[in-house]
């Protein structure tokens, strides 16, 4: 189990080496991905066997003891992000190998998996400083990902993603420093431990609101969500797809394991800042959603719009909206990438995203229209996609708490994504064609239909045949809640 | 313009200057140094030629380019952390061995931190040498 622990991370960052090793010979850096992407899943899938029964692992780095090592520990919330992080992460390379636009850059496909190393890293890790650290591999990886190419509009919105992320590490290193000065330790578990017997409560909280900003900005949560639809339009559809399903999931997870694990004592003011959060985030989301016409931007407006969903079922704090919480992350993360990558396809087609200028896809390319239906209109939460089942959970832990308006809000909200999906779907697929047919310069080929295919499966499977990740979910969010078996397996015991 | 004081000292320096680095690396366990502060003078070698005989001069005379130098460095650092897996203990647990030296005696320990150390060592030469090759180049 140690080694395994440790292979998320290790895999993918030592292929990033091999691959950039072979720089100059892409087909042999192709044959590495592939590799790669296989024995990353493999990797997942190993670990969701060894937890899939509620087990709680962990290694301790170079053998240091816990509360002074560095420690890493999957339970189920972790396992079910590292499988979600490993299967886009995985098709979106196989996507950038058969889209020749992508690599332009011989450094393309290396920090493409350091930053899947870096996201893997932060799932995994039980201490505060290292998650720390992993933020920053991949806020670097991720930077210059989006500025490969060096269009004008790619650097500038690397510029923005990249300033405001880096004020985001600020505030989290004031926040870790500060708890650090509280506590003298920043292992998760430990902490949990010692910040109980801490008596300055205003403190604690100086440092939970610190942090609570800084994972705000890197999930990009009201009212620090712009430089999102900023950014995620311009790099190459296969880094947008990976960024819209990962990265700002990297900052749920954060919240979630803090809020749940550490900053459990003053909870009462807290969760209501994150219910009010949640609502201004949903609404903000989906009204910069209504009236964008660049389908990417769109898009990135209701990735924003989504997260206030996951953060309001973190506000409930109770294990059914947990539940709702954990499965909802895994519906958006695939549905998003697999809708950047879908909007990949259509550039391809028909040399543009914007919405007022396409038109007649579904009559051009009808198999595609009945693919793109799947994530679009889970991303509704149309029943039975995936999407409804994450909000019927979450809208029934509001309920059950009396959080009528939140819900109300939430309602209204998907009412009008509905609406945003709906635009789409005429805009693009229905209308006939107003400008004219662009001639497709190349086949398309497997390499990138397999991988937006796989994962619209995914988004498939996750809806009609939902419960057995439910179960998962619940499992994950029990464990969140009761976290004995978590801080037991990071101090007692090697 | 080539300067012939410079390129004089530089043939002189370069070597001092790597001995140094060696130095420094070698001491970093338990005393300031080490990797990276080693893997700096050393690049820093390498930028003498480059101010002195150009950028293209110093490529030729290195035998791994700065590129291949961060993988190599990478790839060393992690394997660091494999001997301790392969012993059934956490990753990167440190593992030791002793060198004995024929005829002077002496046993110089050896160890897992040391390789990660010479990882971090090349990574730095590298990763420095990559940023100023491209500013030389521009």
């Amino acid at each position: 189990m140690n080694t395994l622990l440790v292979l998320p991370v290790i895999v993918p960052i030592g292929a990033a080496a091999f691959i950039w090793l072979f720089n100059s010979r892409p087909r042999i850096q192709h044959a590495l991905v592939l590799l790669t992407v296989a024995a990353t899943l493999a990797v997942a899938c190993l670990i969701l066997r060894q937890t899939a029964a509620g087990d709680v692992h962990s290694t301790q780095i170079g053998h240091w003891p816990a509360p002074y090592g560095i420690t890493f520990i999957v339970d189920g919330f972790s396992t079910l992000m590292l499988l979600i992080s490993t299967l886009i992460g995985g098709m979106a390379a196989l996507f950038s190998i058969g889209d020749t636009a992508d690599r332009r850059h011989a450094g393309y496909f290396p920090l493409f998996f350091i930053l899947l190393g870096g996201v893997n890293g932060a799932f995994l890790t039980g201490d505060l400083f290292n998650l720390y650290v992993w933020f920053e591999v991949l806020l670097m990886a991720s930077f210059v990902l989006m500025a490969l190419g060096g269009q004008r509009t790619q650097i500038e919105g690397a510029v923005k993603y990249v300033m405001l992320n880096l004020a985001g590490s600020t505030l989290l290193l004031a926040g870790i420093g500060i708890i650090y000065g509280l506590t003298g330790t920043l292992n998760m578990a430990d902490l949990a431990a010692k910040l109980a017997g801490v008596s300055n409560a205003g403190r604690v909280n100086a440092a939970a609101m610190l942090l609570l900003a800084a994972f705000c900005i890197k999930s990009a949560i009201f009212p620090f969500f712009f430089w999102l639809p900023a950014s995620y339009h311009t790099p190459p559809p296969a880094v947008a797809a990976l960024f819209a399903g990962l990265l700002t999931k990297v900052g749920i997870y954060a919240l979630v394991r803090m809020f749940t694990l550490v900053f459990v004592a003053d909870t009462a003011a807290t969760f209501k800042l994150l219910r009010i959060l949640a609502g201004l985030t949903m609404v903000s989301g989906v009204l910069g959603a209504l009236i964008q016409k660049d389908m990417r931007r769109l898009f990135a407006f209701l990735i924003v719009s989504e997260i206030g969903f996951v953060l309001m079922g973190i506000g409930f704090r109770t294990e059914r909206a947990l539940t709702g919480t954990i499965f909802f992350l895994m519906h958006m993360a695939v549905v998003k990438s697999t809708l950047f990558l879908m909007t990949g396809v259509i550039e391809h087609w028909k040399g543009t995203v914007r919405l007022d200028r396409l038109g007649s896809l579904f009559e051009d390319h009808p198999a595609f229209g009945y693919l793109f239906l799947g994530p679009v209109f889970a991303l509704a939460g149309l029943p039975p996609l995936s999407g409804f089942w994450g909000k019927y959970v979450l809208v029934q832990a509001g309920l059950i708490e009396k959080y009528y308006l939140l819900v109300g809000v939430a309602l209204a909200v998907s009412l009008t994504t509905l609406w945003v999906v709906a635009r789409i779907w005429m805009e693009a697929f229905w209308r006939p064609a107003c400008a004219p047919k662009r001639r497709a310069d190349a086949p398309l080929g497997l390499l990138r239909i397999g991988p937006i295919v796989v994962l619209a499966a995914v988004t498939f499977l996750l809806g009609l045949w939902a419960e057995p990740f439910h179960a998962q979910a619940l499992q994950a969010a029990g464990q969140l809640l009761h976290p004995s078996a978590y801080m037991q397996a990071v101090l007692g015991g090697p | 313009m080539p300067s012939l004081i410079l390129s004089y000292v530089c043939g002189h320096l370069v070597p001092l200057l790597l001995a140094v680095s060696v130095i420094f690396f070698w001491s970093g366990h338990n005393q300031p140094g080490g990797g990276f502060i080693g893997g700096l003078l050393a690049a820093e070698a390498v930028l003498m030629i480059v101010i002195a005989q150009g950028v293209d001069a110093a490529r030729r005379r290195m035998p791994l380019q700065p590129g291949t130098l961060v993988a190599v460095g990478f790839l060393t650092a992690a394997a660091a952390g494999l001997p301790g897996l392969i012993l059934g203990e956490p990753f990167f647990s440190g593992q030791w061995t002793e060198l004995t030296l024929p005829l002077l005696g002496a046993k110089i320990p050896l160890g897992t931190p040391l390789l990660f150390d010479t990882g971090v060592y090349l990574l730095v030469i590298g990763a420095t040498l990559s940023i100023a090759f491209t500013f030389g180049e521009k």
